[in-house]
């Protein structure tokens, strides 16, 4: 069910682990299926220039977490920011319906990191949003989906 | 080599058996040289209903039953609708009430979650830490109203075995019908419908290396209820549809098979099941086996490991050639894991992180050796990567 991309990125994810002096970390838990994301990232100025992460949870979430802290390394906070579950799901090959939920968590843990840095830099959090992927997949997650 | 271009070990029994050679041989004819319809008149056809006569005196001789008490099904859910719905329907005015268990197939479970939706009303009972259903809580269940209790003989996910006998005694000394889901436990568990006092008993034969969509229910002699297939006049009036003539020949062949030395094949199978249960708990630490200590069907291993996830742990052993299952709410995308390991106690961290391996005839103990190699490495690079193990459970990092 899941593509080669998901199974190769699952089997042999990168930038697992923690970064012991980081500038945010952002820690969620799945609605749907009670599963832990969380992510830390290390900032420079504005961009990020280390970002690591540790998951409870399926291949999907797994490989999603892998991909998305490779997407986000290099990134202004800003740009990172806008990184949207669709945008992984998309470097993943896709993504099982009832699995696109685990990749809103990495969105979401990766907004709560950089949230977690401006506090810590006595900026105000920004508005997370919902929760959602913003796609109507069916997967579940999203109160209109049941 | 490639782990994946070598032959899987499989060790998912529960979900379903490889057919033996001779069980396929014996179907064989039924599908070229004997492909006629059971009801026709002429005398070719005579063949085909003579396949569908042994098949029902296998079944019954397994059981314990007489042949006529034996209804062919297409496969264990359409036993368990059948025997659940149709006690329901047809003792109505006798009472609206059933007992069951929370630890039930979905089969049983949905159905009677079905009939509460037709104005029935339905205790789950609960299980103790092992995933056993005490007797005395089906007495206490029991009332005025109560016209059905269904208890499955053994679990499918953690392989514990119910007393059967006790808690058909029970219903009986209520005047309630007794039906067993018992999909898991023919050629494990010895059944005798008349000692067990079983009115009604489910059974499939893809679990016992037999074809897949055939089943069968026992029906006792004299017992009131309703047709679920409605049409032709098979079965004796009592199931319409032609019959799946090479899959209840096979299922006869496979029902023979497993239940010729039970207590031998049994204690084949345990002693490698007891070898890789021995080994993980002793490998693996914060690792917990789950269902009983040693009512529990020979094949089944249930474990949990903490920190980590079940779906997870099925990829990675997927890609090292090991087919197994997990209760974890992520492999089914739902927000719940596994009701029975819940049932149990377990909390959801604890069920999310399960494994089933089931063996099964063909399992070596080169296979058990297999699974200990790869199991410890799974676990441990998963839980490397979760956020919920304490530092003293990781694998100390080598840089
Ligand atoms: C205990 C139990 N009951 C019922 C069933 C359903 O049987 P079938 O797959 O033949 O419909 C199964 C199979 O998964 C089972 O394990
Ligand atoms: S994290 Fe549980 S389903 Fe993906």
């Amino acid at each position: 069910m899941y593509t080669e991309k998901v199974i190769a990125e699952f089997t042999n994810p990168e930038n697992v682990g923690e970064i012991a002096d980081a500038d945010g970390v952002g820690e969620v838990g799945s609605p749907t299926c009670g599963d832990i994301m969380k992510i830390y990232l290390k900032v420079e100025e504005d961009r990020i220039i280390d970002a690591r992460f540790r998951t409870f949870g399926c291949a999907a979430a797994i490989a999603s977490s892998s991909m998305a802290t490779r997407m986000i390394r290099g990134m202004t906070l800003s740009d990172a920011w806008e990184l949207s579950n669709a945008d992984v799901v998309d470097a993943l090959g896709g993504l099982p319906e009832a699995k696109v939920h685990c990749s809103v968590l990495a969105r979401d843990a990766i907004r709560a990191a950089i949230n977690d840095c401006r506090t810590r830099r006595g900026l105000e959090p920004r508005e997370t949003g919902s929760s959602r992927c913003g796609g109507g997949t069916g997967c579940g997650s999203c109160p209109e989906n049941g | 080599m490639n782990d994946l271009d070598r032959h899987p070990v499989y060790m998912d029994h529960a979900a379903t058996t490889f057919m033996k050679p001779e069980i396929m041989a014996a179907m064989a004819p039924y599908f070229s040289r004997y492909f006629g319809n059971p009801s026709s008149l002429y005398r070719f056809a005579r063949e085909s209903r003579n396949g569908v006569d042994g098949a029902r005196r296998q079944v019954a001789a397994a059981i314990g039953a007489n042949p006529e008490e034996v209804f062919f099904t297409a496969g264990g859910s359409e036993a368990d609708n059948w025997a659940v719905k149709g006690a329901a329907l047809a003792n109505r005015e006798r009472g609206d009430h059933i007992v069951t268990s929370a630890i039930e197939h979905h089969a049983v479970l949905h159905t009677c979650g079905w009939l509460e939706k037709q104005g029935f009303s339905v205790t789950y009972l609960p299980v103790d830490e092992f995933g056993r259903v005490d007797p005395g809580d089906v007495e206490e269940a029991i009332t005025d109203a109560t016209i059905l209790v269904s208890v499955m003989t053994a679990n499918n996910e953690i392989g514990t075995i119910q007393s059967v006998a006790e808690i058909g005694r029970v219903a009986h000394d209520h005047g309630a019908l007794f039906h067993t889901d018992a999909v898991q436990a023919v050629g494990a568990v010895p059944i005798d419908v008349e000692r067990m006092g079983i009115d009604l008993l489910s059974l499939s034969g893809h679990k016992f290396y037999g074809p897949k969509g055939v089943g069968a229910l026992y029906i006792r002699r004299g017992t009131r209820i309703e047709n679920l297939i409605h049409g032709g006049g098979q079965e004796r009036g009592r199931r319409a549809g032609t019959e799946n003539v090479p899959g209840i020949v096979g299922l006869g062949r496979a029902i023979e098979l497993a239940t010729a030395d039970i207590e031998g094949h049994n204690r084949r199978i345990a002693a490698m099941r007891d070898r890789l249960v021995r080994s993980v708990l002793g490998s693996i630490p914060d690792t917990r086996l789950n269902g009983h200590p040693t009512e529990r069907l020979p094949n089944n291993a249930n474990f949990s490991f903490r920190y980590v996830e079940g779906e997870s742990i099925l990829l990675l052993l997927d890609a090292r050639g090991i087919c197994a299952s997990t209760g974890s709410a992520c492999s089914s995308g739902s927000s719940e894991p596994s009701h029975v390991l819940l049932a149990t106690g377990l909390s959801h961290e604890e069920a999310h992180g399960s494994l089933r391996l089931t063996l099964g005839d063909a399992n070596t103990e080169e296979d058990v050796d297999s699974v200990l190699e790869v199991l410890p490495d799974v676990i441990g690079r998963l839980r490397e990567i979760s956020p919920l193990t304490p530092v003293r459970a990781r694998i100390p990092e080598v840089d």
